[in-house]
């Protein structure tokens, strides 16, 4: 039995993956087509805007991106530690339980159940509990590094390290709150102190769990599927220390002028700058390591999901410094310009990733030679591709839009646009956007299919553990 | 800020720039004895997977250094080092103020021509109605609406009803101090039947057909604790904002169930004061056009 790579759990946690990416786009597709449509509430305060939108994000970071972290996380750390997973009933207890996290979002976010706080609203029992499966997720991941048959420790782990101890602090500090009753707990902090140490742990989610956890992910399955390997030793090094140090002194950012001290806002500012070059290691590093094979992107597109996914990456860790300066961020705070960063980031890198690993898992989890079609992965990349492109160019030409009109004024001073002028002017963007998140559910839903075709009939066996190679 | 957490947060900022840049210098020279270029170092994971140990990027090394030097530049300028106050002494405060004094500098020319004219004045200058408009749609039509007729809650602007009276010291007075309607609740007081009787009083007061020994009964309740307010023939009082309830203009609906949870629950209807914000020449100009709506 031990000489055998648990594979179960990782199986386990691709089918959620491929689940919860579902669901969360669903869901963001239908509130979408509520901001360009308001009617589409029902008035039935569960399917408000209010509560649906905290569930997307939930869903799609943690049910689909958190899932698809500890599926690779899981195999990756196995093979490059060439040791069954440490503890199979620990990593059995990760699945239940994060499993059980996202169902209790399900209901509890609907229910209007919320600590207020963006990408934290779950209320403080399911904290608790996130608490316990991220401090069992640990012991499962550093006990497999800890009883490694190799000297060298894969660079894929450092980023899944540096994401999992990080996760685990950043929840823990930005959730302390005083219970008062089952469902509502008020959070320590007030003013601008909770608004800081939100953004602490906004910023550091998408550093940490948002990059460099997908960073673990592309560092093994690029020169996998590409069959190279790694570009440059030394540009990992440089750029995975100067990621996770710089990245804790982002978040001030999201708070330029406010009441947050003028050196706080300074500081989250030219960290954001310099965290330009080490956001783009990683691009480079993964880029690079394709040359050379670039000719097998004729013929994989899984490796178009991958080589993309890059490039969104660039370019929203490209878009994101830029935003961060205060003469930029005086135009582009508080409009969908911000949304539409996200989702360059969300869509294009994170899901492309993802999607990408899952393309290349399946197939060595069951035992099968390939995916049932390669050509609807092809379809799969090329819907999607469009659909992200609809997304974020639309979200750039409103957000621009609202930043102007909100700052237009008149030779007698006042505003020359009410608020609902801009809202009425963005409504045709709005329903672009809701395009471009169509194509990209449809894109899932190819997938679903395609993944369906290729595991109906077979039966997952486990894999031998590899031995090591000689004099390493 | 204390010396002790200025020191902290200086110490912090230097040791990650200073940190980067060393990692930078030790990591773009050649180290004796590592493979470099396509040469694999010498350890392999998972069958076949290796690393190679490419220089870093020219341009990329450029890059980073780039946004360091422009990050020590910006923390010499502005403040960041814990309580240093930048070279320049911006602060976002003064920021503010000079883009505001800007404006008013500017803005001189245009309210120079209003200022200490009456109310009654401004309302027949076009120009004045025309910069009425314009600061009604900034500070008034979110609650108003942008046609000032108002919504449920929100007095309608153009029917000459006047809530707290249409004159014109009474409409100015209303938008530099704001208002504040305290009608109590009665539900307690009254209990359901009372409530119920004190309603169709009301209709009756406005009017409606109604069961007349329920509306005798609910004068008894009007008579003894709402005609303080709203006058023994239901007129109401503007000095008190207690609308008149004679007409068919109701602030928060006149149908049955409306006006059984006024009573019930009581209503406090609230304007903000814009006195502080925008100053009295514009509230003047304000009120201006708020009277030439309604005649």
């Amino acid at each position: 039995m031990n000489t055998m790579y648990n594979d179960r759990v990782v199986r386990q946690f691709v089918y959620v993956t491929i689940l919860w990416g579902v669901v969360g786009m669903a869901i963001g597709v239908f509130i979408a087509a509520q901001l360009a449509w308001p009617a589409l509430n029902f008035d039935l305060p569960w399917l408000t805007y209010s509560r649906l939108r905290p569930l997307h994000t939930n869903a799609v970071i943690f049910g689909f991106g958190g899932s698809g972290l500890f599926a690779t996380s899981y195999y990756i750390v196995q093979r490059t530690c060439h040791v069954r997973l440490f503890s199979g009933k620990l990593a059995a207890f990760t699945f239940w339980g994060w499993t059980a996290i996202i169902i209790s979002a399900a209901i509890t976010l609907p229910m209007g159940i919320t600590q207020s706080k963006e990408y934290a609203e779950l209320e403080w029992p399911i904290d608790l509990l996130i608490t316990v499966v991220w401090v069992a997720y640990g012991i499962v991941f550093f006990g497999t590094i800890v009883k490694r048959k190799v000297q060298h420790i894969y660079v894929a782990n450092w980023f899944f390290a540096a994401y999992i101890i990080t996760i685990a602090v950043l929840h823990i500090v930005n959730n302390l709150a005083i219970p008062v009753s089952l469902t509502k707990s008020y959070v320590i902090y007030s003013g601008t102190v909770d608004a800081m140490v939100q953004w602490w742990y906004g910023h550091n989610a998408v550093g940490f769990f948002l990059t460099a956890g997908f960073l673990g992910m592309m560092y093994y399955f690029v020169p996998r599927q590409a069959n190279r390997p790694v570009y440059s030793y030394r540009l990992s090094i440089v750029h995975f220390w100067a990621l996770i140090a710089i990245y804790m002194w982002a978040g001030p950012h999201h708070l330029h002028y406010t009441a947050l001290p003028d050196w706080a806002q300074s500081l989250g500012m030219v960290f954001s700058l310099i965290l330009l070059a080490p956001s783009w290691g990683g691009m480079i590093n993964g880029m690079m390591t394709l040359s050379g094979a670039w000719h097998k992107l004729r013929t994989d597109p899984v490796l178009k999901f991958m080589i993309v996914s890059l490039s969104f990456y660039g370019m929203s860790t490209f878009e994101g410094p830029m935003m961060s300066i205060k003469t930029v961020n005086a135009l582009s705070h508080y409009t969908d310009w911000t949304i539409g960063h996200v989702h360059s980031g969300a869509l294009g890198w994170v899901a492309f990733i993802t999607i990408g690993c899952v393309y290349s898992l399946i197939p060595r989890l069951w035992n099968v030679k390939a995916m049932y079609s390669t050509r609807l992965i092809d379809l799969h990349f090329w819907v999607s591709t469009i659909g992200v492109v609809l997304y974020i160019a639309s979200m750039w030409i409103a957000g621009v839009m609202q930043g102007l009109m909100w700052r237009d004024t008149q030779d007698d001073g006042t505003l020359t646009y009410t608020f609902i002028e801009s809202i009425a002017a963005t409504q045709p963007y709005y329903m672009i956007r809701v395009l471009g998140g169509l194509l990209f559910l449809a894109g899932m839903a190819i997938m679903v299919y395609n993944v369906v075709r290729t595991l109906s009939g077979t039966e997952a066996s486990d894999t031998a553990v590899l031995e090591p190679a000689k004099g390493t | 800020m204390s010396v002790a957490v200025s020191l902290f947060i200086t110490a912090m900022v230097v040791l990650m720039i200073v940190g980067s840049v060393w990692m930078l210098l030790a990591t773009s020279r050649e180290q004796p004895g590592q493979p470099t270029g396509n040469t694999p170092k010498d350890h392999t994971w998972d069958g076949d997977l290796q690393e190679l140990n490419n220089p870093l990027p020219r341009w990329w090394l450029w890059l980073f250094i780039l946004t360091i030097v422009f990050s020590i530049a910006y923390l010499i300028a502005y403040p960041g080092f814990g309580s240093y106050k930048g070279m320049l002494g911006w602060t976002q405060q003064s920021q503010y103020q000079q883009q505001v004094d800007a404006a008013n500098e500017k803005l001189e020319a245009l309210y120079g021509q209003f200022e200490g004219r009456s109310v009654a004045e401004l309302s027949t200058d076009s120009e004045a109605l025309r910069v009425g408009g314009s600061l009604f749609a900034q500070h008034c039509a979110a609650c108003h609406g942008s046609d000032a007729k108002g919504a449920r809650g929100f007095p309608n602007l153009t029917d000459n009803e006047w809530q707290w009276g249409g004159s014109d010291d009474q409409i100015l007075a209303s938008i530099i101090n704001g208002r504040q309607a305290a009608m109590p609740p009665w539900g307690t007081v009254l209990g359901d039947r009372g409530v119920t009787e004190a309603v169709i009083y009301v209709q009756q007061l406005s009017g409606g057909k109604v069961d007349a020994g329920l509306a005798a009964a609910g004068k008894k309740h009007y008579d003894m604790l709402c005609i303080s307010c709203h006058g023994a023939d239901g007129t109401g009082n503007a000095v008190l904002g207690a609308p008149d309830l004679t007409n068919t203009i109701w602030l928060y609906g006149g149908d049955f169930d409306s006006l059984t949870e006024s009573l019930v629950l009581g209503r406090n209807g609230a304007m903000p004061a814009y006195g502080e914000l925008i100053g009295e020449d514009k509230a003047r100009i304000l009120a201006a056009y708020v009277r030439s709506l309604s005649h």
